[in-house]
């Protein structure tokens, strides 16, 4: 048997905690022991950005992570985003409106970076759009309708404020 | 965004709607394979040939067996006798194929040996204890070499590598060249690249005993699936269930899995444990088998003073890598487009299929057609320069005008309709073509490299795919059938149901959206499902940019159905002729009486439980299917290769303007139009989103993808440090301007789009690249033309001082 370890770590705003193997990746521990499976795995090797996640609200690739290591640590996922009430953010809501998505297989991590830079920066130019979701590759949609979603997405929150 | 209203006048078609499928997407609900949990599930790793051609001497599973977790070690001796050989595409039944090699391996990455264990990462530590012993063989990695008779062969068994070989001769192509005072010759090169989801293949499946059925999910997009993976498997159709319920994480063609299929179906029965294999990206890369067209085009045109365009001759020499599958057909679809947009009376046409010791290749996005584009605008372009003629000019003068639609091209099939002058001028106008003209001379001025490339491009759509009994006498089908089953309920809600996945194509929100046209019900409230593909009407799944076409025409036949039916009960209830029924949102009123009506829960009730209200033979309950053949098939090839394939021709043009940087030689776009018309947009938002999505992939295969091979055969760029996706750095924001020309042949004048942008953005991109060298005298025939190799042209170009800047 692999020798396991206690991981301790905010998922979501909820203390989840288990033993797990040292080898055991973020990813996998967030799909496969939690059953999260709204974060994606593309590449497993850091570059594709499907499997984006918050880490006390910074985005990281939780393919390149052990589970260990986001121990102590406040992980968000796609699911995280969504408000308690189950409507849609505004940011989920404005990738609806611009159609921001086909597949839907890189969204979640679109969103986690998304997020990302409008917490950091609510008012981002397309040049900042683009560079928050540099890290994100998407097969489907050339990346225009994405840039739309976060534009009309930033524009709402400046409204409502 | 789209506008709120239809353009065409309809209610729902053409309007701004939101799609069905997006709300459990950005929640994190779709229901990827991987997300599929079956109780008990088992999983598999695999063990790869790393030499590209060796012989198997001999394979050690002793250790793995006895590793922690370990319940089974699959061989190739195994399962090629328990299971048969995947289909081939065309008539070379010696060219077998099997998910795991047998006896001899013939490229890098291809699967050797399957393990079984309670984890992925237990089986991948079992993978580590296998020994097996190669001999190493004789390889050949060149596709010219591979075609000599004296080349190693790939397949012996075979006789040869060339898979397929035939020359086609429409017209009176050798006058035309004879009698042409002006010709040009050349050669260009579409770099083995391929559309790469991010989601790579996935399989679970699940034998269940009891019922002697086998259940399987998967990542798939391919007609004929069930049918394929039962022969494999030596079961009877019916003991085989494919579950369309599965979110495909992206495709645009290479989604066929059915060796992995086949081989995680034939586990879970062996071993009466559900089993799942997830590729990881190594995997996916170098033994998915989805690697695109890898071709070599001999162009030659013959044309008078004026530009008019004689004829044409084209030999393509495409490098299928080690094993045939349906690759040697993506030579066949460009046959229904062989002369692109343009009044071009005679072609020859030389395909040629050879296998190599590399990675098979697989359908890709335009199925063959994007490269073949290519080698026209290309070849186009040279005819522009060898003329002094504008390249605008020269497309205008041979382009086919709005009233020579429908149009029979000389290899057999009709172009249906189209206005190829107004999109370019649109195009043009977006882009203010005059300026751009300026904008680059002005660069230029200031040392830069700077070009303006223009592509001029169809799309053939529909997928009536009589390309394969073209390029296989043996294979006599013609039928392409989809189909759609409307059920109203009791509730008189609506339910849509179709048989087959979806890749982010949004086939929930065009049926909806159809059925909700037809019926005038709020497509919101209208459900879609898939059956299984035991419930399932045939579908010939999403290939050949045919959903809207081919679904949308199916729902709308199954929705008429229903209309017609409720018209029907109305008539007999309110004692009139069914002709003077007015229907409006499901109620119905009697002409010149608005106090003769029903509603349509009234009309739904009777249909359910009134039977003593019903006309006589009408059949209770309300549901009705419709299963449409393709426009324009039912026919076969005719002996001399003359055939009618695709129904419908979207038409795109691309206006791409780029400027590459002297010093690093990295070409950045920095403007690109696209005028686009596909004909009846039934949900702009995603036709929108595809041709974007198309043209970024056309830029990645222009620019930046390649599956590279080292000469001793091995993958040089399986990861994406290597094999380069483009991300929102590189690709610019695109404008599309739409237009629309109807299709005379679908049921609300649509056309194809699935295949949009990626079939003209490379040809464009090329061209626009070697506008920017043409000042240096210097040009690339080559895709991808990426950094590194637009860096050493330029450099050779600067140093030999023979340009004119």
């Amino acid at each position: 048997m692999e020798k396991l370890y206690p991981v301790a770590i905010e998922v979501n705003g909820k203390p989840r905690s288990a033993q797990v193997p040292a080898r055991l990746s973020l990813v996998d521990f967030l799909r496969e022991e939690l059953r999260l499976t709204g974060t994606h795995v593309g590449c497993e090797h850091g570059i594709c950005g499907a499997c984006s996640v918050m880490l006390d609200g910074d985005p990281v690739r939780s393919c390149l992570m052990f589970a260990v290591q986001a121990d102590g640590h406040r992980i968000t996922t796609v699911e995280g985003l969504t408000p308690a009430d189950g409507t849609l953010s505004v940011l989920q809501d404005s990738f609806c409106e611009a159609h921001g998505l086909q597949c839907g297989y890189c969204t979640p991590g679109m969103l986690i970076a998304s997020q990302a830079l409008l917490n950091a920066t609510p008012n981002p130019s397309e040049e900042q759009i683009r560079d928050a979701i540099g890290g994100n590759l998407c097969r489907c949609t050339g990346y225009r309708q994405i840039v739309d979603a976060v534009k009309l997405a930033a524009g709402r929150l400046a409204e409502q404020k | 965004m789209a506008d709120a209203k239809s353009p065409y006048g309809f209610r729902y078609i053409g309007a701004k709607r939101r799609t069905k499928e997006d709300p459990r997407f950005v929640t994190g609900r779709g229901r990827f394979v991987a997300d599929i949990a079956l109780p008990g599930m088992k999983h598999v790793a695999i063990v790869a040939s790393p030499h590209a051609s060796a012989r198997i001497v001999s394979i050690d599973s002793k250790a793995a067996l006895a590793a922690p977790g370990v319940h089974y070690v699959l061989t190739g001796e195994e399962f090629c006798r328990e299971t048969d050989s995947l289909a081939i595409g065309v008539d070379t039944p010696k060219v077998t194929r099997y998910a795991l090699a047998k006896d001899v391996a013939r490229y890098a990455g291809e699967w050797v040996v399957a393990v079984v264990a309670d984890t992925r990462a237990l089986a991948e530590d079992a993978a580590e204890l296998i020994e097996v012993e190669y001999e190493t063989l004789p390889h050949v990695v060149d596709p010219e070499i591979a075609v000599n008779a004296d080349s190693h062969q790939v397949h012996p068994a075979h006789g040869s590598n060339v898979l397929f070989h035939r020359r086609f001769v429409w017209g009176a192509v050798d006058e035309a060249f004879d009698k042409a005072p002006n010709k040009v010759k050349l050669r260009v090169r579409w770099g083995r690249s391929s559309t790469v989801p991010i989601e790579t293949f996935g399989v679970a499946a699940q034998w269940d005993a009891g019922r002697e059925i086998l259940d399987v999910w998967a990542s798939i997009q391919m007609p004929k699936f069930p049918d394929q993976l039962a022969r494999a498997l030596r079961l009877p159709g019916n003991a085989v269930r494919v579950h369309y319920d599965v979110d495909v994480g992206g495709s645009y063609g290479v989604k066929r899995g059915i060796k992995h299929t086949v081989l995680v179906s034939y586990l879970a029965r062996k071993l009466g444990m559900p089993v799942r294999f997830l590729e990881d990206r190594l995997e996916n890369m170098r033994g998915g088998d989805m690697h695109g067209p890898d071709r070599l085009f001999d162009m030659q045109a013959a044309f008078d003073n004026d530009g008019s365009i004689r004829a044409l001759k084209i030999r393509a020499l495409d490098d299928v890598g080690a094993y045939a599958g349906r690759s040697p057909l993506q030579l066949g679809k460009p046959v229904s487009a062989i002369c692109g947009p343009y009044r071009i009376k005679a072609v020859e046409y030389e395909p040629t299929s050879v296998m190599t010791n590399k990675t098979p290749q697989e359908a890709v996005r335009g199925f063959g057609q994007a490269p073949t584009n290519f080698a026209i605008e290309r070849t186009i372009d040279h005819i522009a320069r060898h003329l002094g003629m504008d390249r605008i000019e020269l497309r205008k003068k041979n382009l086919l005008k709005k009233e020579e639609f429908p149009y029979l091209i000389p290899s057999g099939s009709t172009y249906d309709s189209g206005d190829y002058h107004t999109v370019l001028d649109k195009a043009m106008k977006a882009i203010d073509y005059p300026a751009l003209v300026a904008q680059r001379d002005a660069a230029r001025k200031t040392g830069k490299l700077a070009g303006i490339g223009i592509s001029t491009c169809l799309e053939p759509s529909g997928g009536n795919s009589a390309f394969e009994p073209l390029f296989n006498p043996k294979n006599d089908t013609t039928t392409w059938m989809d189909s759609c089953l409307v059920r109203v309920d009791l509730s008189g809600s609506i339910t849509g149901i179709m048989g087959t996945s979806s890749s982010g194509q949004g086939h929930e929100t065009l049926v909806s959206t159809v059925i909700g046209e037809v019926l005038e019900r709020d497509p919101a409230s209208i459900r879609v499902v898939r059956a299984d593909s035991l419930n399932a009407l045939p579908s010939n799944s999403p290939v050949g940019s045919r959903m809207a076409i081919m679904l949308g025409g199916a729902a709308a036949g199954a929705a008429r159905k229903i209309k017609e039916t409720l018209i029907e009960i109305a008539a007999h209830n309110l004692d009139c002729t069914m002709e003077t029924i007015e229907y409006k949102d499901g109620n119905v009123t009697v002409r010149g009486h608005p106090d003769k009506k029903m509603s349509w829960d009234e009309l739904v009730a009777i249909a359910h439980r009134k039977y003593h209200l019903m006309p006589q033979g009408l059949e209770p309950g309300l549901q009705a299917k419709f299963v449409w053949e393709v426009p324009t098939g039912g026919v076969l090839p005719t002996p001399d290769g003359v055939a009618q394939i695709y129904p419908c021709y979207s038409f795109e043009t691309h206006i791409v303007y780029t400027e590459i940087d002297p010093a690093t030689a990295k070409p950045e776009l920095k403007r690109y139009v696209c005028g686009h018309d596909c004909g009846v947009m039934i949900n702009p938002d995603i036709v929108h989103g595809m041709t974007y999505g198309g043209i970024a992939h056309g830029i990645g295969a222009a620019l930046y993808e390649k599956f590279s091979y080292s000469e001793d055969g091995q993958l040089e760029s399986g990861t994406f440090m290597d094999y380069l996706l483009p991300s929102a750095l590189e690709i610019p924001s695109v404008d599309i301007v739409d237009h629309c020309t109807p299709s005379p042949l679908t049921t609300f004048g649509q056309k194809g789009s699935g295949e949009a942008g990626y079939l003209g953005a490379p040809a464009a991109i090329a061209n626009a690249i070697n506008d920017a060298l043409a000042p240096l005298n210097a040009s690339i025939e080559t895709l991808p033309m990426s950094q590194d190799v637009l860096w050493r042209v330029i450099s050779a170009a600067s140093a030999a001082g023979t340009g004119s800047r």
